[in-house]
């Protein structure tokens, strides 16, 4: 299948290249981030009343894993309020740049860091924490307020967005997951940007800022590392970038050679199949462990957690492709061919989601008229009673995602054996057990 | 452009300061009472001040489970405080004093514990005159073991004990009753020519002709609502938090005085005809009013009126006798 190049519609490019729709989501979003951390730290208690528990974990969450992500890649990046602040003071504007810069140290990332590894950190840091984090109102309030200061704090020591490049755990697994969605953000023709002078895109120009993620997008050949932030559509000179709609999962075909691009993978996978066991799985004892944070038993929780992740997980899958014939060496094999647990991964994310998405969802409209669980009805919705959504297409929509994700995660094995040249039966089968292990939890 | 940069500064700074200000300002102004299950606090705030004669509007909310809200001796339906939703309720006190408001759904095993005062301040013509429960008026100690040395083979029957009891010259004031238990009564019987069986249905009888059904239906919602949930539905001690009341008292032995604090940790079992025969009406006013120290059992004396308690009372004897419905 062709791409189609979306930034031929005149629209769609001057809705782009233009600042103001972006700055007017921008704010609206920030609006709603601030209020989230205001309800979660003043509002009621009652997770399931509190708007910053109910919009962020399930209205803001849903949308994200099953629409943005697989839809639209870094679309959630593009108007994440996170940075405006941070670029605000780190470019001393917060439309086209100022004539005067402000006189932050302006600091390279470190070179040891420029890898993913503290967005794994990160993640896994509030993943341990996520039975706490997801239903008390107080603690998501502060992890909110946290990754805005870090992001304010970084912008002001560091250069460019390094708080969404290099620290943002929501960041990380959207990079990794995005790289199967439909939408990229490329250059248009490659000589354009060899002979370009001055290079604007990542320098910056009049017209906008240098890469804020650091990215050379002359050089772009997956989405992992592109904010879609659409500086460098205003910054070109040469009308050189567009968007465009492509085949799902294009980026796949050309398998990563990272390992914490890997270890991502394996995190993510890992997750959501402990999550749904933990969360929505009938074993109160490891829900009651994974609530009592700084027990015996949550230490327990969080060292099998890690364990499932860093050992057995990927212990399993390098047993499987040890014996494969490569001319590769492992540590490279087993980077390459992890690329197929991205999209299983992915849909495993998705069928997780759907059930407590759709058995939550009800709570929105309560929340919506009452936020802060103060007696307010904005809406009239205040007293909405909670009741499960489209219960009877849940199973069958996890296993269609379940099954796809199969099929899909197959077809990205066989793809990425073939272009290492080994067999990619190891990594099919290894794709196999794992549904079935998420088919048990979840339907 | 310069003019676009500062409209954009101003509306950035503004709709922020607004979703915080707008906000923090409603809320610091909706004083919320929070019900807490009373292992993280009970109320809060946990005395609330009134003036008599002026509507006292209250905005409750829960923090955790289902609470309900009453407030002792006054005439009102008992409100739902549901999590993270306000109910709004609004008061009248007639008279000034300390009224105890108290949780009315079983939320924990400690829930008797959630209580709180309203303080009504204002001029009362008629301060009402003090006066001591019975049982200090008697001298009786409720703490004291009071077994019936002797009980019925099975439940004593009202309708004989009507037909036995109306030849006898026997004195039945409301005194008599109050300040006698069953056993007390039976043994007075011993100069009568009954049999045993024949005294214990008289005894019935004269419990009987002391209440009355609605009295009886009273006690029997008051139970159901206060009491059930430690001493069971069927009055056999066996409620729903009585094995996590043993369990307490299990904890509580070992850094506490002994054994006994386990023992008395366990609900009163009012099916038992040795210490509910033995028991007057008077004593069983006195535990209910004081309230078990060191126990579970709760003082009730706050919170339900003198005829709620003798209402109770006569409910608790239907456990022993089979009363006419």
């Amino acid at each position: 299948m062709a791409k189609i190049e979306l930034t031929r519609s005149l629209f769609i490019k001057n809705a782009l290249k233009s600042r103001y729709p972006q700055l007017a989501i921008f704010i609206v979003m920030l609006v709603g981030y601030v209020f989230a951390i205001l309800a979660g730290l003043i509002g009621t208690p009652v997770g399931s009343r509190n708007f910053s528990i109910v919009f962020v974990w399930i209205a803001w969450w849903a949308v994200l894993i099953l629409v943005a992500v697989p839809f639209f890649g870094r679309g959630w990046c593009a108007v994440c309020p996170i940075p405006l602040p941070g670029e605000w003071l780190q470019r001393g504007a917060v439309l086209s740049p100022p004539d005067k810069k402000p006189k932050w140290p302006n600091l390279r990332w470190p070179k040891f860091l420029r890898n993913i590894w503290l967005q794994n950190i990160s993640f896994l840091l509030l993943a341990l924490f996520s039975s706490v984090l997801l239903t008390t109102p107080n603690i998501t309030g502060i992890v909110l307020a946290v990754m805005l200061f870090a992001a304010i704090g970084l912008s002001m020591i560091f250069e460019r967005r390094s708080f969404c490049r290099y620290l943002c755990p929501v960041g990380g697994f959207i990079g990794l997951y995005s790289q199967t969605a439909p939408i990229e953000l490329r250059i248009k023709n490659k000589q354009v940007c060899v002979a370009c002078e001055g290079k604007p895109c990542y320098s910056g120009n009049e017209n906008g800022y240098g890469c804020p993620w650091d990215v050379f997008p002359g050089g772009l050949t997956k989405n992992t590392y592109c904010g879609l932030c659409m500086e460098c559509i205003r910054t070109c000179p040469h009308d050189n970038i567009a968007i465009n709609l492509r085949p799902f999962s294009a980026d796949l075909a050309k398998p990563s050679t990272r390992i914490d691009e890997a270890f991502k993978a394996f995190i993510m996978l890992g997750s959501a199949m402990i999550y749904a066991g933990v969360l929505l799985g009938p074993w109160g004892t490891f829900k009651d462990a994974a609530y009592h944070v700084g027990t015996s038993a949550w230490f327990i929780y969080a060292i099998i957690f890690l364990a499932i992740i860093f050992v057995i997980l990927p212990g399993f899958f390098t047993l499987g492709i040890l014996k494969t014939k490569s001319a590769l060496p492992l540590k490279q094999r087993f980077a390459s061919l992890a690329t197929a647990l991205i999209p299983l991964g992915l849909m495993f994310w998705v069928a997780f989601s759907l059930s407590f998405v759709l058995t939550n969802a009800s709570y929105i409209f309560a929340s919506l008229s009452d936020p802060l669980g103060l007696g307010w009805d904005l809406f009239g919705t205040a007293n909405a009673a909670w009741q499960p959504m489209l219960t009877s297409i849940l199973a069958p929509a996890q296993t269609l995602a379940l099954v796809g994700g199969l099929i899909w995660s197959a077809r990205t094995a066989q793809k990425a054996a073939n272009e290492i040249k080994t067999s990619s039966i190891p990594v099919i089968a290894f794709c196999f057990i794992a549904t079935l292990v998420m088919f048990w939890l979840l339907v | 452009m310069k003019r676009l940069e500062l409209i954009s500064r101003i509306l950035i700074t503004v709709a922020v300061l607004e979703a915080i200000g707008t906000p923090l300002f409603i809320w610091a102004r909706t004083p919320l009472i929070h019900a807490k299950v009373a292992e993280n606090g009970g109320w809060s705030p946990d005395v609330i001040h009134a003036n008599a004669g002026e509507p006292l509007t209250l905005h409750l909310t829960s923090d955790d489970v289902v609470h309900g809200f009453a407030v002792g001796q006054m005439d009102m339906q008992s409100v739902d405080v549901m999590p993270g939703k306000v109910t709004d309720l609004t008061l009248t006190f007639d008279k000034p004093g300390i009224y105890t408001f108290f949780c009315t759904r079983w939320c924990g095993l400690n829930h008797w514990r959630m209580r709180g005062t309203i303080e009504v301040s204002g001029s009362s013509s008629d301060p009402a005159p003090a006066s001591p429960p019975l049982y200090i008026f008697l001298g009786l100690n409720i703490d004291a073991p009071h077994d019936a040395h002797s009980i019925p083979d099975g439940r004593p029957s009202v309708i004989s004990g009507q037909q036995l009891a109306s030849n006898l010259p026997f004195e039945q004031s409301v005194d008599y009753y109050h300040t006698h238990s069953p056993y007390q009564v039976f043994k007075e019987l011993k100069s009568t020519s009954l049999t045993e069986a024949q005294r214990w249905d008289v005894v019935a009888s004269i419990w009987q002709s002391n209440t009355t059904p609605e009295s009886l239906a009273n006690g029997q919602h008051l139970y159901a609502q206060n009491c059930a949930a430690c001493h069971g539905e069927n009055g056999a001690g066996n409620g729903v938090f009585a094995d996590k009341l043993a369990a307490a008292g299990e904890t509580s032995k070992q850094n506490m005085a002994g054994d006994a604090n386990m023992i008395r940790q366990t609900p009163a079992n009012f099916t038992d005809p040795a210490r509910m025969l033995g028991a007057s009406p008077t004593l069983l006013q006195g535990k209910i009013l004081r309230g078990g120290m060191g126990t579970g059992m709760p003082s009730w004396g706050s919170i339900f009126t003198p005829e709620q308690i003798w209402d109770l009372i006569a409910y608790l004897y239907s456990f022993q006798f089979e009363y006419q419905r």
